[in-house]
């Protein structure tokens, strides 16, 4: 059986097919390598990284609604000087784009993760999570501001050596302008869309399901709204767009890939079934043989004329 | 088979996904169910107190696997008990025979069955839907030449329903309830205090709600013996990727939120931390 070609090209990296596991849903990757070889993804984004290691939320920090999935994790993590010592060294040798998701409770900081990891090889692009609605209080974050936005890329891209992914928030009504003010601001490209800001109560006992009370929705409830957001920053920037919300198949990757996305994130659904990911290469590959696609990549901003 | 299982290391990191497991039978009383899965290889990869995430649909709604010990063991096929407790638990009870499930397993980490001793003894306490990994547990003591006994309580007697599959392979069970129906009237904690007076154990296993699992810490320390108790929490994925799962742990001298799904659900009594009420 002949391969159809699937890779795609951001201009700053190769990727051998548009699917790359979302952050925040992979682990630090070596979870998954248990259920398939890494190598076969077109990339992934490890678990957001400060610049020291944080607690977290307290639980209950999931609860599911809906097709959907809302969680308050905070964040935990082992920080970036651990990772860096303890897990980059097993996905050096990896042939698939290691991209690391980089936070900060402050401009600063997201610039001094990135510092420390220039200092370390086998790292394909930054993805600059300035969207986590979990971490301030009602959800607050520079993703919401088109200055914060342009502020924090603008420093990290003067002060590290790779190519960046801004991530962004959709709980705005300006994410046209934050996109805009990220790519003015030398972000590579653009990825979206972070977790909406959402809440679930047991009526019950009139409690809120999560200890955070506040918490961020993922999963196939989003698709829609997702899209939609893709769709529209598309058309309005130049730089690569990376979709995501609610992917779970192929036929949900060709639909983003049609909104204008280059390639695409899939999260939530590497819960569901680990194997996720390469299931839906495999059907993108089938389905490009099917209909006769050469190369997928062609298939981005395709959307026609109803 | 049973030696397989035991002379494996017991915190072995094999894990796999099962697609198509059949459904070999059901057993139902009220909001209890028991299915039969086969599926060998996990079967054969199974230590007590690890668990399955199973997916109970194929659409979106609902979303997650859900968690379920493995319950019991026997040739090719492992058991799941549960109760029907909201959306994803009454899908799974209209499964019906020949009907395949989606598992992943056998995941975390489980009851370590090293105990001192040249007759150990080992006191299995089960509350309500938490009896479930302790039937697998008891048929692997027994092969190591422990001698199990039962602590099973539930609201009432209808929380009971496995009762008789102990006695029937001959454990000596110890029953309550909370009205009273059946067995000791009261908790199961008290119950144990009372007959460990004449039947002293040399290690405590439990899996039940939280109330119960911190009463049974306080007595191992009271007593001084050691406890593995079994925890639950809403898990995202099983496996280590989400976060979700977490409680507080002490684990190398530092507290924290650690995941249950990956060092647990099973931990010794010492390790974990209650958080006031
Ligand atoms: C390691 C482990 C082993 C378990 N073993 C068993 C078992 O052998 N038998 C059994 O009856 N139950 C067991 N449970 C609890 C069982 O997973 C829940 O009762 C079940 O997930 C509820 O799903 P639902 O859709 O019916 O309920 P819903 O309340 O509708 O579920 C909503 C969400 O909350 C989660 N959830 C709800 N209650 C619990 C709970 N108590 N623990 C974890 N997640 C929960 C669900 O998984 C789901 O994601 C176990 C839980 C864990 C963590
Ligand atoms: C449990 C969980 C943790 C997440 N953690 C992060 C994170 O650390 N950094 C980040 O940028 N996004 C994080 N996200 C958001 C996802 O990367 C993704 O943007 C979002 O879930 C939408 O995609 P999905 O519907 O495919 O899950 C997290 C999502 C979930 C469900
Ligand atoms: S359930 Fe996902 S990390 Fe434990």
């Amino acid at each position: 059986m002949t391969h159809s070609d699937l890779s795609i090209d951001l201009g700053f990296c190769r990727l051998k097919n548009p699917v790359i596991a979302a952050s925040g849903t992979f682990g630090y990757g070596t979870e998954f390598s248990r259920f398939f070889d890494l190598n076969r993804l077109g990339g992934f984004v490890v678990k957001g990284l400060y610049s020291t290691p944080r607690p977290g939320n307290p639980p209950p920090r999931l609860v599911e609604t809906a097709s959907g999935l809302i969680n308050a994790i905070g964040l935990q993590g082992i920080g970036v000087k651990r990772f860096c010592q303890e897990i980059l060294p097993q996905l050096q040798d990896l042939d698939t784009a290691v991209i690391i998701n980089v936070c900060g409770s402050h401009e600063e900081e997201y610039a001094a993760v990135a510092e420390h990891l220039d200092g370390f090889e086998g790292i394909a692009a930054y993805e600059l999570n300035v969207s986590c609605p979990n971490v301030s209080t009602g959800g607050s974050c520079p993703a919401l501001d088109p200055e914060a936005t342009h502020r924090i890329v603008s420093l990290v891209k003067k002060s590290c050596r790779r190519p960046l992914i801004t991530k962004l928030s959709p709980n705005t009504g300006k994410i046209i302008e934050v996109a805009k003010s990220a790519e003015e601001a030398g972000s590579d490209a653009i990825s979206l869309v972070n977790t909406f800001l959402a809440m679930a109560i047991d009526a019950k006992t009139r409690r809120p399901k999560l200890a955070n009370v506040l918490g961020g929705l993922s999963g196939p409830a989003i698709k829609p709204i997702a899209l939609r957001m893709v769709y529209q920053v598309a058309q309005e920037i130049r730089i690569p767009v990376i979709g995501m919300g609610g992917i779970t198949t192929s036929e949900d990757v060709l639909e983003y890939m049609i909104a204008g996305a280059s390639a695409v994130e899939v999260g939530t659904a590497n819960f569901v079934d680990p194997e996720a990911i390469p299931l839906i290469i495999d059907e993108l590959d089938v389905y490009c043989q099917t209909h006769n696609i050469e190369r997928l990549a062609s298939l981005t901003g395709t959307l026609a004329p109803l | 088979m049973y030696s397989a299982i035991l002379f494996r290391t017991i915190f072995g990191k094999t894990m796999r996904k099962d697609p198509q497991a059949r459904i070999l039978h059901k057993q139902n009383w009220g909001d209890y169910f028991i299915l039969a899965l086969e599926s060998p290889r996990i079967t054969s990869e199974a230590h007590p107190g690890q668990f399955l995430m199973v997916r109970v649909g194929e659409t979106s709604f609902p979303l997650l696997r859900r968690p379920f010990s493995i319950h019991a063991v026997q040739d090719n096929a492992l058991e799941i008990f549960f109760q029907t407790t909201g959306l994803g638990t009454r899908q799974l009870s209209l499964k019906q025979e020949g009907d395949r499930l989606d598992i992943l397993g056998p995941l975390g980490r489980g009851f370590n069955l090293d105990i001192e001793g040249s007759t150990p003894k080992a006191a299995l306490v089960g509350g309500g839907r938490g009896i479930a990994p302790l039937y697998f547990l008891s048929e692997s003591l027994r092969l190591q030449g422990v001698s199990a006994t039962i602590y099973y309580g539930g609201r009432t007697v209808e929380d009971l329903p496995l009762r008789k599959k102990f006695l029937a392979a001959g454990y000596p069970l110890h029953c309550s309830t909370e009205d009273g129906s059946y067995g000791f009237k009261g908790l199961i904690t008290d119950h144990l205090i009372q007959d460990l007076k004449q039947n002293p154990a040399d290690r405590i296993y439990a899996c039940g709600p939280d109330g119960m699992l911190k009463r049974l810490a306080e007595i191992s320390q009271e007593y001084s013996i050691p406890a593995e108790l079994s925890l639950e929490a809403i898990m995202g994925c099983g496996f280590g990727a989400c976060w979700g799962c977490v409680h507080r742990l002490k684990k190398d001298q530092e507290i924290g939120w650690q995941k249950i799904c990956e060092d647990g659900p099973v931990f010794p009594a010492e390790m974990i931390i209650w958080e006031k009420e």
